[in-house]
């Protein structure tokens, strides 16, 4: 295993250069992750060498496509600890996944009177699929909310979780507020009123070792994306009951057993839900991440960006002139970190940061809701990953300064 | 220190305007209200025009919050406008669209959007650009929908 990070940076070339004529520090790695070499050269090795469609025809490299497509979904299957990998569904990424669960799962079984239940904090694409099925279904929706350290609250999830509750969906670690949920709590108590659990794992997965049958979750989403795989490849876990009852997603070729004139049967899973050419490519990509990944140790993952955060967050709220969102204590939180500069607006601070070399995004971040419950338009999040380093929170940490100091009359103003 | 390329774009005038913004308030009973939202950030500008018969712009206020650029932008944009024709204030806000786009304009074009033209910097922060255009963006709605309200009316 490696364990020199300026070793590994090595892996990363994109990170190897000058912005605005200073060294990158990348910190947007919760919008989306670098991509290592070793990824890149599994889709150049697949392209280059192995290149057909899946699951078709009798030809080598029809077979030779097949088995890298299904030793992704191993790959998968063993990086979660899915109990196999027929639980394991490519999809295009989380938002895809989620959006699948709610077009069937839900469609199926969400009646007039039901309740979805999700949390305040939740990024669109776990929010918008659940806020529109129990508009189509006339079920109610329901939000766990926020204690003031901005953490889910438990005892609002067990006065809002009731047994007319047949969906609870909550993300696995908050996109803004660096919060990791108690997910194997929510589940028990979901279970408890006969819910099933549906989790969005996209900024948990990439950062931290995840076993979803202890979490005892039916379903959990995330994408490859952030987890320095390619875009457009994603995963959706399901327990196999519950797949296997469920209607299927899209139709078309593959996910059909035989075709009649007037009637079809599907497909064993998990390719019932995989129809049309799928992103092949793309799960290669995943599958090489996953070794990346694995080589590393999720531990060790989590434990590097640990000591960053460890780092960081104390410099940031002993700062009077900066607001950061969600809990202060390090140990608390994951190396996604949402704050503003007081008086001054997050899109004016990226800019300046951006002119230091240093990559934050600024925005509502896809969480209007929480945005809002927060009383916020919008906010800085500058987001970690195990390619970063103690340059680069000092970067950040200088880069800031600057920027105070450019924009001192509007700060006085603010104070 | 690279931050003083930053210089290029909060120029003292985009400052002053940001931090004192003119005409920063709602219209009661204006005859037109328009109300847009830049996606990427979730700044919202909320433009209320008084016209009159003529079509001039006799009265013009916004609210809303937003970054430094747009404000200062609206601020600009409110007193560019305020006095204008309706079909002038339109010609101006395509002017500015120009503008910030890097293409080339009359100088005397350039010349009538007053305050406003020193937003031209924002060509070099293409992710910024967005920021500058959003209460021109309403203006152009706002006159817009009128327009159309109108010749609803005649149809």
């Amino acid at each position: 295993m490696k364990t020199d990070i300026s070793d590994l940076r090595g892996d990363f070339p994109i990170l190897d250069q000058l912005v605005n004529d200073e060294p990158l520090t990348y910190l947007d790695n919760a919008a989306t992750a670098q991509k290592p070499n070793q990824v890149v050269a599994a889709l150049t090795h697949f392209y280059q060498t192995d290149n057909a469609n899946v699951h078709r025809g009798v030809h080598t490299l029809a077979e030779r496509a097949t088995a890298a497509y299904e030793d992704a979904r191993h790959k998968v299957t063993h990086f979660i600890n899915a109990a196999e990998p027929a639980e394991v569904i490519f999809t295009k990424g989380a938002t895809d996944s989620l959006n699948l669960i709610a077009s069937t799962y839900g469609e199926a079984n969400i009646e007039a009177g039901d309740e979805i239940v999700i949390s305040i904090m939740e990024h669109h694409s776990n929010l918008i699929p659940w806020q529109q099925l129990a508009l189509r279904k006339h079920a109610t929706l329901k939000y766990i909310e926020l204690t003031p350290t901005g953490e889910l609250d438990m005892a609002d999830a067990e006065t809002k979780i009731t047994d007319k509750t047949k969906i609870v969906a909550v993300a696995h670690a908050s996109n803004v507020m660096g919060t990791v949920n108690p997910i194997a709590a929510l589940t028990k108590l979901a279970h408890q009123h006969g819910a099933i659990m549906v989790c969005d794992g996209a900024q948990a997965v990439p950062h931290m070792p995840v076993d979803v049958q202890a979490l005892d979750v039916d379903f959990y989403a995330f994408s490859g994306h952030k987890m320095m795989a390619p875009t457009g490849i994603g995963v959706l876990y399901g327990k196999r009951d519950l797949l296997a009852a469920m209607p299927p997603y899209q139709f078309g070729g593959e996910m059909i057993n035989f075709v009649h004139r007037y009637e079809s049967t599907w497909n064993e899973l998990p390719w019932k839900f995989e129809a049309g050419t799928q992103n092949i490519a793309g799960a290669v990509g995943l599958g090489a991440a996953i070794d990346y990944l694995e080589n590393l140790g999720m531990s060790n993952v989590q434990a590097h960006e640990q000591q960053l955060v460890n780092s960081l967050l104390p410099q940031l709220t002993a700062d009077h002139q900066i607001e950061v969102y969600g809990p202060h204590d390090p140990a608390r939180h994951t190396g996604v970190i949402a704050f503003n500069i007081k008086g001054l607006h997050p899109h004016d601070v990226a800019t300046a940061l951006d002119m230091e070399g240093v990559a934050v995004r600024a925005g509502h971040h896809c969480a209007q809701p929480l945005m809002e419950t927060l009383g916020l338009v919008a906010t800085a999040r500058a987001s970690l990953y195990i390619y970063n380093t103690q340059d680069d929170v000092d970067r950040l940490i200088h880069a800031l300064n600057e920027t105070k100091e450019f924009f001192s009359h509007e700060l006085i103003k603010a104070e | 220190m690279s931050l003083s390329k930053l210089n290029s774009l909060y120029r003292e005038v985009i400052l002053d305007h940001a931090d004192h913004p003119h005409h920063k308030h709602a219209l009661t009973d204006a005859t037109t209200t328009m109300t847009v939202k830049n996606p990427t950030c979730g700044d919202v500008i909320n433009l209320d025009i008084d016209l009159n018969e003529d079509d001039v712009i006799t009265n013009i206020g916004f609210t809303g919050e937003g970054c430094t650029i747009s404000q200062s932008s609206a601020s600009m944009m409110s007193d560019a406008v305020l006095g204008k024709t309706k079909d002038e204030a339109l010609k101006m806000a395509k002017t500015f669209s120009d503008m910030v786009m890097g293409k080339q304009h009359d100088q005397a074009d350039l010349d009538e959007l007053d305050d406003a033209a020193i937003l031209s910097s924002i060509v070099s922060f293409p992710a910024r650009i967005k920021c500058a255009t959003l209460s021109w963006w309403a203006l152009q709605r706002a006159l817009l929908s009128n327009q159309q309200e109108e010749s609803d009316g005649e149809a």
